[in-house]
């Protein structure tokens, strides 16, 4: 299968040996042959779906924003890849990052932008570095820039450091942190294509997005359009990690069955253990057991009928032997701690579920705290701003109702006593001690004063009624 | 380790520089992030005072430089060690042992989670996924270079290359 984004060309990474193989000549042909409305017909013929995790369809996408001049409008390319299993765009700014940059202006062509923001996350500073070096090259070959290949159309691209945050891999949040604020995610609406970065439209695309739209532009949406599984064409980077032999970024078809990607492709499970779990598309999305690795393939569609979705396609596989109770409350712990605290549900949520896991983790769980966990769990999703509250709702809920048997294996007494309470609290700082029934007493007694000296306050009696 | 205590000051070519990243934006506010970076560059970490110093800079009032600063996890508010080794125990790693190599180097150094050791030298922080999954277990030293496939002996090399560095 030849690949579209990780082609197996040495040095593609070098400006010169791009161009020389074809590369920026999409861009070329875009402003000199299509119109704006060309290009973005040509991408929904495409059928090419975002690559950053909520699938949604890319020319559709730019079809929402505003046609005409009179607000200047912006493109944000999301290099925030923060999702624990994916490290593929990594590999798009370390391999080929002109034909991101390429689709970048050819997006920034088709919506009529004048300027491109490519949000890498911090740790990402050796590839940050790599694309400053590349957008200087683009910029000196005149690929970037005031009228371009002497038409009307001029475009500046710049890239951002984030510092750390997971959450500013979302869309409103990631247009914050640009702005130069607190990654606080924003509600929608106003959707960003009519009010994003400094209230003017904007677009946000994934880095493995853009990348394919070269593609797309000189072989024709159709051509793309039959690659892989029909409902979300192409290719995917599968970044498999984990238990199996040969990890790594596996450029395939979309739909390509899991077992065929975990066997053929990355030699396997270690040790030639049986699988136990595998999350298919980045730690926020439902993990699968080994029955249904069995029929999964790797495309959206596919996996929604069994009970997941393709994310990011970053895949982590665990064999027979894994803690999946573990794994769980790590994976909460992250949430936990990425969650930005603007929705009481998501951010008290987050350290619940975190408590209970520890409880059970450290041998004091209750059977009744999986029903707990669940309802939980279903209490944060969809009661929030953005959907890290989902993201971190969904592998608690699935994982306990899938795996139940592990998660009662570890409960060892059962009595139905009321137990210390372990849950409820103030939400502690860097470590993830519980608090003590003493020192929540304390606390509790310590703010009984205030609120009473509060309910006298003549503000707040305003406020209350 | 890190310099304790500094006053903020950007020469004239690092004026530029702040110059260059305003630039980059339609309002000057957008530059915070870069220009943290500046500083944190330069001194090691971020001071109450250096938040002033770059709000004075971009003309925003201290307190939205300290909640920016605050926000993000890589930007330091307190000196760290000399080498700051930011371990990722997320589930990738977690499976293919990254816990067992923070807990090496935590008792190596007879130190904690965000704690340094007593010569300045190292500081240890865990930390979430930072896209090496595939390259398991892994560590970050000073928010740069990226050590992968670590085993405990190649922590210990590392650990004594840097020590002699
Ligand atoms: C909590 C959270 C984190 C996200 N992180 C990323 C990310 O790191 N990279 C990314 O491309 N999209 C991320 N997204 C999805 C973006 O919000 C957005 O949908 C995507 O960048 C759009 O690009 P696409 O249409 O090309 O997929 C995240 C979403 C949420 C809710
Ligand atoms: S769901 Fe969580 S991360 Fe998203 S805005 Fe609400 S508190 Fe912040
Ligand atoms: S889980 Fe450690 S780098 Fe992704």
């Amino acid at each position: 299968m030849e690949k579209i984004i990780l082609r197996d060309i040495p040095d593609l990474d070098n400006i010169d040996v791009y161009v020389a193989n074809g590369g920026y000549s999409s861009l070329k042909k875009v402003i000199a042959e299509m119109t704006p409305d060309q290009v973005i017909d040509e991408v929904k013929k495409s059928g090419l779906r975002g690559r950053g995790g909520a699938c949604f369809s890319t020319g559709m996408k730019w079809s929402f924003m505003p046609k005409g001049n009179e607000k200047p409008k912006f493109l944000c390319c999301n290099g925030d890849e923060s999702e624990p299993g994916s490290f593929k765009d990594r590999e798009i700014f370390e391999k080929n990052p002109h034909q991101f940059i390429e689709g970048a202006l050819i997006a920034a062509y088709a919506m009529g932008i004048g300027a491109v923001y490519t949000y890498i996350r911090g740790e990402y500073w050796k590839w940050f570095n790599i694309m400053e070096k590349s957008v200087a090259d683009a910029y000196k070959k005149g690929f970037i820039g005031k009228n371009l290949f002497g038409s009307n159309f001029s475009v500046e691209m710049y890239n951002h450091m984030g510092a750390g945050a997971y959450i500013c891999g979302e869309e409103t949040s990631l247009m914050n942190s640009l702005e130069g604020k607190r990654g606080y995610p924003r509600v929608k609406p106003p959707f960003p294509a009519v009010s994003g970065m400094w209230g003017n439209p904007t677009t946000i695309n994934n880095i493995e997005t853009l990348a394919n739209v070269p593609a797309i532009i000189n072989k024709g949406g159709e051509w793309f359009s039959k690659i892989g599984d029909p409902r979300q064409p192409g290719t995917l980077l599968f970044g498999v990690s984990g238990d199996v032999n040969k990890p790594g970024v596996y450029e395939l078809p979309t739909g390509i069955p899991l077992m065929e990607l975990i066997n053929d492709h990355c030699g396997g499970v270690k040790d030639g253990k049986e699988i136990k779990m595998v999350i298919p598309g980045g730690s926020s999305m439902p993990p699968l057991t080994r029955e249904e690795c069995l029929i999964a393939k790797m495309d959206n569609e596919s996996l929604k009928e069994v009970g997941s979705m393709i994310g990011t396609a970053g895949v982590i596989v665990m064999a027979e032997g894994t803690d999946v109770v573990d794994v769980i409350r790590r994976v909460t712990k992250f949430y936990y701690h990425e969650s930005c605290g603007q929705c009481t549900p998501c951010r008290e949520g987050c350290g619940w579920m975190l408590k209970v896991l520890n409880r059970i983790m450290d041998g004091s769980g209750r059977k009744s705290d999986l029903d707990l966990l669940i309802s939980v769990a279903e209490n944060i999703e969809g009661n929030t701003i953005c959907a890290l509250g989902d993201a971190a709702a969904w592998p608690v809920k699935h994982a306990v109702r899938k795996f139940r048997k592990d998660f009662e294996a570890k409960i060892k007494d059962d009595t139905p006593l009321p137990v210390l309470n372990k849950v409820h609290g103030l939400r502690e700082s860097d470590e993830y001690d519980t608090i003590t029934f003493q020192s929540e007493q304390e606390v509790v007694e310590g703010l009984i004063g205030t609120v009473q000296e509060l309910s006298q306050n003549e503000d707040v009696k305003r406020f209350s009624s | 380790m890190s310099n304790e205590n500094y006053t903020p000051h950007f020469d004239e070519n690092e004026m530029k520089m702040v110059q260059y990243h305003i630039s980059k934006y339609p309002k000057p506010m957008a530059a915070v992030m870069p220009v943290l970076w500046m500083i944190q560059d330069k001194y090691g970490w971020i001071s109450v005072d250096s938040m002033r110093y770059v709000g004075e800079l971009l003309n925003l009032p201290p307190d939205h430089v300290l909640g920016v600063a605050t926000f993000y996890t890589m930007y330091f508010k307190k000196p760290m060690g000399k080498f700051h080794l930011q371990v990722c125990t997320n589930v990738s790693c977690m499976l293919c042992g990254g816990y067992k190599i923070f807990d090496h180097i935590c008792n190596k150094f007879g130190i904690k989670n965000k704690e340094i050791t007593s010569d300045g030298m190292f500081s240890i922080e865990e930390v979430e996924c930072l896209g090496s999954c595939g390259t398991a277990p892994m560590l970050q030293v000073n928010n740069r270079e990226f050590y992968e496939n670590l085993t405990t002996e190649s922590v210990d090399a590392l650990l004594s290359k840097l020590s002699n560095s």
